[in-house]
């Protein structure tokens, strides 16, 4: 399956994201690197997309430019058909690194990006989140007191609260142990199904790309171009064990160079 | 009894001291009881709380002009890349300068009084102070700067409800190690740019009749105040919402 194929199978009016002809040079004391190569993207409304690609590609570098924290070299990213001039609440980045603020509690961290709401409004959706990420009886919290987990669950919470219709999250749960990974998965995919949010999921973990994801972007190494975009036609919840998640995952390492044994 | 033991020991350091002096008396240095002796003649007099105030009065404006300045324009410097750019070279220059050595020209330009000596301690707290807010700005993770702008702030409620509650840790411990340095120039200044003070009081004492038991005793309400600012200054980052930035892990 080529690039131009997928896209052309989407529907172009649920086209929430679309990336063309995306071009990202960095210059740094004179020496220029190309970091993404002409990369064109769309993304539905409501989908969930991985890029995955091998270490050091330039995924973190895509999704900044999604965000808006990143203007492009050429080429440029549009969502709902206005370009991306800068960040916005309406798509909210969930960080790499831990980036809830510690100087707030948890219910400061939550009601952080609701400060034009009145204030009974703010607090009922405040306790709305901690509630739906469980993280009851902790409002009072700071980061500090909280496990690894539970901060990612606060920082996807404050990413919901200010109920964006894009979430960017980037290598969300790379610090994490991997049973608290697990269970973070399931409890995204299930907010993502109640919530319909279009999310663009950055992540170095093949099988957490196909656990998860509608389409698996599949960029090469820098300067990066989209190697292959794989749609993953396994409903929810998947089984992880059957032969076609597995005739995937391979395809995929395979796409990325690596072999399926160690 | 754990708790006593600090108690204990200065007590068995005191005895100590009181021993050696009584058993060499050639040597010019009061006893622990000649110095309780000197603090109460001091107290008797009216000296030392008089002295003790102007002292604090001299620390406080000077501490607090710098305070006052040195960070809102460090918070600025440390923003702007190109002002720190402009405006390194020439901080290094003043700041190895000891506030010391601005005595001649501070007495030149505020005369004997309590102005050269607020000159001087604003001095030796300033650089030290415009440094930590330079340095706490660019230490702030731009993941936090990020996140501000992703949830929509303006520019000043950035500066408010992000920028600020980064660096208050980073300016306290500046804060706290600054007040200690204020503390140590006004006992100079005094001894030569005023004549009140504690460390008037010191120069005074040997000069007027070499009652070192008052030098040794303002030497110890020196000690005693410093102690009591600093750990006034350390109660502050118990704050809970300042506390994040100690912890270990």
């Amino acid at each position: 399956m080529t690039t131009s194929e997928t896209i052309s199978a989407l529907p172009a009016a649920g086209t929430k994201l679309k990336v063309e002809n995306l071009n990202i040079v960095f210059t740094r004391d004179g020496k220029t690197t190309p970091v993404l190569q002409d990369i064109n993207l769309v993304v539905s409304g409501g989908e969930f997309v991985c890029v995955v690609g091998p270490s050091g590609c330039g995924k973190s570098t895509l999704l900044n430019v999604m965000g808006g924290f990143l203007s492009p070299t050429s080429g440029s990213v549009k969502i709902d058909g206005e370009v991306v001039r800068g960040p916005d609440p309406r798509r909210v980045f969930v960080f790499q690194e831990r980036g809830v603020f510690p100087w707030l509690t948890v219910e400061g961290n939550i009601g952080f990006g609701l400060f034009k709401l009145p204030a009974a409004e703010r607090k009922q959706r405040v306790a709305h989140y901690i509630k739906m990420v469980g993280l009851e009886g902790f409002e009072e919290s700071y980061p500090a007191e909280l496990s690894g987990g539970m901060k990612q669950r606060l920082e996807v919470a404050r990413a919901l609260a200010v109920n964006p219709d894009m979430l960017y999250l980037d290598e969300p749960f790379g610090a994490l142990d991997s049973i608290t990974r697990h269970i973070m998965r399931g409890e995204l995919l299930s907010i993502w199904e109640a919530e319909r949010k279009t999310i663009v999921f950055v992540t170095h973990d093949i099988d957490e790309a196909v656990q998860m994801a509608d389409r698996v972007v599949v960029l090469s190494a820098r300067p990066a171009v989209v190697q292959e975009i794989v749609n993953i036609d396994i409903p929810h919840p998947r089984d992880i064990s059957s032969s076609r998640y597995l005739e995937l995952r391979d395809g995929i390492l395979q796409q990325i160079g690596l072999a399926c044994k160690i | 009894m754990v708790r006593l033991r600090p108690i204990v020991f200065i007590a068995v350091l005191l005895v100590a001291w009181q021993v050696a002096v009584s058993r060499h008396p050639a040597y010019i240095l009061p006893g622990p009881w000649g110095v309780v002796g000197g603090m109460a003649d001091l107290v008797r007099h009216g000296f030392l709380f008089k002295y003790v105030v102007a002292s604090l009065f001299r620390v406080t404006w000077g501490f607090s002009l710098a305070t006052l300045l040195a960070i809102p324009l460090g918070l600025t410097i440390g923003w702007y890349r190109r002002a720190q750019m402009a405006l390194n070279p020439l901080v290094q220059v003043f700041r190895p300068i000891s506030p010391l050595a601005w005595i001649p020209l501070a007495i030149l330009w505020f005369g004997v009084g309590d102005a050269s000596s607020i000159f001087l301690i604003f001095l030796g707290c300033f650089f030290p102070l415009l440094l930590t807010s330079i340095n706490a700005v660019r230490n702030i993770p731009s993941v936090y700067i990020n996140a501000g702008r992703n949830f929509g702030l303006r520019p000043a409620e950035l500066v408010y409800r992000v920028l600020y509650p980064a660096v208050v840790p980073q300016l306290l411990v500046g804060l706290r190690i600054t007040l200690g340095v204020a503390w140590l120039v006004v006992v100079a200044a005094e001894m030569i740019a005023v004549d009140s003070g504690l460390g008037f009081l010191i120069v005074d004492a040997r000069n007027a009749g070499n009652r070192y038991d008052l030098v040794v005793a303002g030497m110890v309400i020196i000690g005693l105040i410093g102690l009591l600012l600093d750990t006034a200054m350390r109660s502050l980052e118990k704050v809970r919402s300042f506390r994040w930035a100690y912890s270990e892990d």
